[in-house]
């Protein structure tokens, strides 16, 4: 059966499992949305800007593990869409994004709302492609969307011009593709993973160091079991938060920049690092020169590019972290006697961890009357439900909920680590929450942050997604405010806000429904009354203006070197 | 250190802007590259004369591999590779200087391709290192023009890339 390309297009992303996509309509896809009209096994959320609907399909992916899929109009519409991706990119999230473009004969003619999309968005995408006839369709799609969801994941650009879009053709979608180019090595080498556990076995001092590589490769439970049967201590990263229950005694919570006194004492001092989907990021490693001087460093990751890339590295294993975590499970079982002689071994260096861990926990001074941000985490984690989905924007409150609240279960988390997108995370809500309606998805941000896309309030109203947004008021842009107290000596250039905004009012001309705490005894009650509604909702905490994250590396010191009370 | 790898990469649109980009973003120097179609329908090789140490090299080939359309890397830093590069080279020549441009032309096995009464024209083939030889030779009698295509290289042995 003949059908135009826009149809076919449709056809693939229903192939691909797709139910959900958010887009915002325009010329060049005008043929695209006229086929969505009747086309009712895709569900159409139309975000109030195209890169809240670009982050809304990373949330969707974030939350689901499956490929988020946003769709832009050309020129401005695609434009939009970049910041969006570039953060899907910096954290390696699966995200097919499709843009309209010019006719091809007008492609290169300056002609109206022409932009090279896929020019502006090639350092940013795993990869691209531009459709220049309709029987490439299908196959491109096939191929874009494995290669999202392949290997490393990563946003996928899919540039789809109008007249492909009209142009009549046949729709077969093939069964599986091969890409000559393409071939991620998923299956870690059976002897690395040997010299592995023999590494772990003859070190005194190991701690698993995670990423967020973890989260995205399905690998927690795998983890939880290695970390236990060796007892091993477990630190992760902001995007491996969730990777590993941070109620677990063997749980050192996060490191870095703003890590726990535990973590980064025990990297400092450790013998042999296990990392494991993660990066070695400046945020996590501080001066790289000074950092775990005495650390052997074990390295698993499916991008060989992450391997060697700021550290040296003793041992690499290139592979799916879940494949090869199974099989240094396997390999560990197969020496349960030398297990059990290993952890005794590792008796003092439990001991060391315990007395960080007691010396310096994660701590804030409560006060009776000004709202602690530290303080209302805590709450909102005893107050919401277990399978809570918590999205955060970027800054101070992002740092206090990686910090406060605890996360047990991957894909609780959702979080722009890399790009540290401001703005990310009320539309990351709102994909979460249409990826599962009946789970409550909290958002927490800043009041600089918040605002950045605040319009998609009315796209939560309009679609019915009760996102709890939990705003941390200080009235400044609080992390650079930080940084200003102290490097800058308190000069504050720009970074306070000036106008209070009454988002009761703002929630209430979105049809929302808006609270406000400005005394510690009010936080409970605010989050019992915005938890009880069914709608979204705007929580407006009004927090202590110059509350710090602390500990805080200071950018270019060691790991040691924390500040702790400043 | 200065190395030259090929790279063969599918045939497709924009690879040539990927490769760049992949440089140029990462801070990655280009000496010279050249880029032209294979003898396998749809592939191209691109020779690129970069330079950095150890590690930058290792991140160079495993971020070249991890560009969807790059099928293989061929690192030839170990000197298993001939490597060539011609030059198209404008040169002043009138009176003594004419004799003395072609005695240089004949040490170097190069041609003379184009000649008016002011000026040959020279087209110069060898390894890199050669065609800098004889612009420093010609150099002094007065450059007008040059044009290198940048090295090309292939392995030594009965092997092709893929066997």
């Amino acid at each position: 059966m003949k059908m135009n390309g826009a149809r076919i297009m449709l056809e693939c992303l229903k192939k691909e499992g797709v139910d959900t996509i958010f887009g915002y309509p325009g010329g060049t896809v005008i043929n695209l949305y006229d086929e969505l009209y009747s086309f009712k096994e895709i569900h159409h959320i139309l975000p109030r800007h195209e890169q809240a609907g670009t982050h809304a399909a990373d949330g969707y992916a974030r939350a689901t593990g499956r490929v988020g899929v946003a769709l832009a109009t050309s020129g401005p519409g695609a434009t939009n869409t970049v910041t969006a991706i570039a953060t899907a990119y910096m954290d390696s999230i699966p995200m097919v994004i499709i843009t309209g473009q010019v006719p091809t004969p007008l492609i290169g003619n300056d002609a109206f709302q022409e932009v090279d999309i896929i020019g502006i968005t090639r350092p940013c995408t795993k990869h691209s492609f531009l459709i220049r006839n309709v029987k490439d369709i299908a196959l491109t799609m096939k191929k874009a969307f494995y290669i999202a969801r392949s290997g490393r994941p990563g946003p996928v650009l899919v540039d789809f011009p109008k007249d492909v879009q009209m142009a009549m053709g046949e729709f077969h979608y093939p069964e599986t593709v091969e890409i000559r180019g393409y071939k991620p090595n998923l299956s870690g080498h059976p002897r690395q993973v040997e010299k592995a556990v023999a590494m772990i076995l003859d070190s005194r001092r190991p701690v698993l160091y995670v990423g967020g590589g973890a989260v995205l490769g399905e690998a927690a439970e795998a983890l939880t079991t290695l970390a236990r049967t060796l007892s091993v201590p477990v630190t992760t990263t902001l995007m491996g938060l969730g990777a590993f229950p941070e109620c677990d005694d063997l749980s050192l919570g996060m490191l870095g920049m703003h890590g726990a006194y535990c973590a980064n004492m025990a990297m400092t001092h450790s013998d042999l690092i296990i990392a494991v989907g993660a990066r070695f990021d400046d945020r996590v490693t501080g001066k790289l020169s000074t950092f775990a001087p005495h650390a052997k460093i074990i390295h698993i990751d499916v991008d060989p590019t992450s391997i060697k890339k700021n550290v040296r590295v003793d041992l690499p294993i290139v592979g799916d972290v879940q494949d090869v975590l199974q099989k240094m499970l396997i390999q560990a079982d197969k020496n349960s006697e030398k297990v059990a002689a290993f952890i005794e071994t590792t008796a003092t260096w439990h001991a060391d961890i315990t007395g960080w861990k007691e010396k310096h926990p994660l701590s804030y001074h409560q006060s009776s009357t000004i709202i602690k941000p530290q303080y209302v985490i805590e709450k909102l984690r005893e107050l919401s439900d277990e399978d809570a989905i918590i999205s955060t924007d970027v800054g101070q409150h992002q740092m206090w909920t990686a910090q406060f609240f605890k996360f047990n279960k991957p894909r609780t988390l959702l979080t722009s680590g890399g790009l540290g997108t401001m703005g990310f995370g009320l539309p990351a809500a709102m994909g979460a929450q249409a990826a599962f309606p009946n789970r409550q998805v909290i958002t927490i941000c800043g009041d600089g942050g918040v605002q950045m896309n605040i319009q998609e309030m009315a796209t939560l109203v309009q679609n019915r997604l009760p996102v709890k947004i939990v705003i941390l008021n200080n009235n400044f842009l609080g992390m650079v405010r930080q940084w200003q107290e102290l490097f800058f000596d308190r000069r504050y250039s720009s970074t306070c806000m000036e106008l209070p905004i009454d988002y009761i009012k703002l929630a209430d001309a979105y049809g929302a429904k808006g609270f406000v705490a400005n005394k510690t005894d009010e936080v409970e009650s605010v989050i019992l009354a915005g938890f009880k509604e069914d709608g979204p909702v705007i929580m407006d905490f009004r927090i202590a203006r110059e509350e710090k994250v602390l500990p805080m590396v200071p950018a270019g010191a060691s790991l040691n070197e924390m500040v702790l009370n400043a | 250190m200065q190395h030259t790898i090929s790279v063969i990469v599918e045939n497709d649109f924009g690879v040539l802007s990927r490769v760049a980009t992949l440089f140029s973003g990462r801070g990655f120097n280009i000496d010279s590259l050249s880029v032209a179609p294979t003898n396998e329908e749809g592939l191209s090789r691109m020779t690129i004369v970069t330079r950095g140490d150890a590690q930058v090299l290792e991140q160079i080939n495993k971020q070249l591999y991890k560009l969807i359309d790059v099928l293989k890397v061929l690192d030839f830093t170990d000197g298993s590779a001939i490597e060539r590069e011609m030059a198209l080279i404008k040169v002043a020549a009138e009176d003594d200087a004419r004799a003395e441009v072609l005695r240089i032309v004949d040490i170097f096995r190069a041609k003379i391709i184009d000649v008016t009464p002011k000026s040959y024209t020279i087209e110069a083939t060898g390894n890199p290192l050669k065609i800098d030889a004889i612009l420093e030779l010609l150099r002094p009698l007065g450059l007008k023009e040059l044009v290198r295509t940048g090295s090309v290289a292939i392995g030594r042995g009965a092997k092709g890339w893929n066997g």
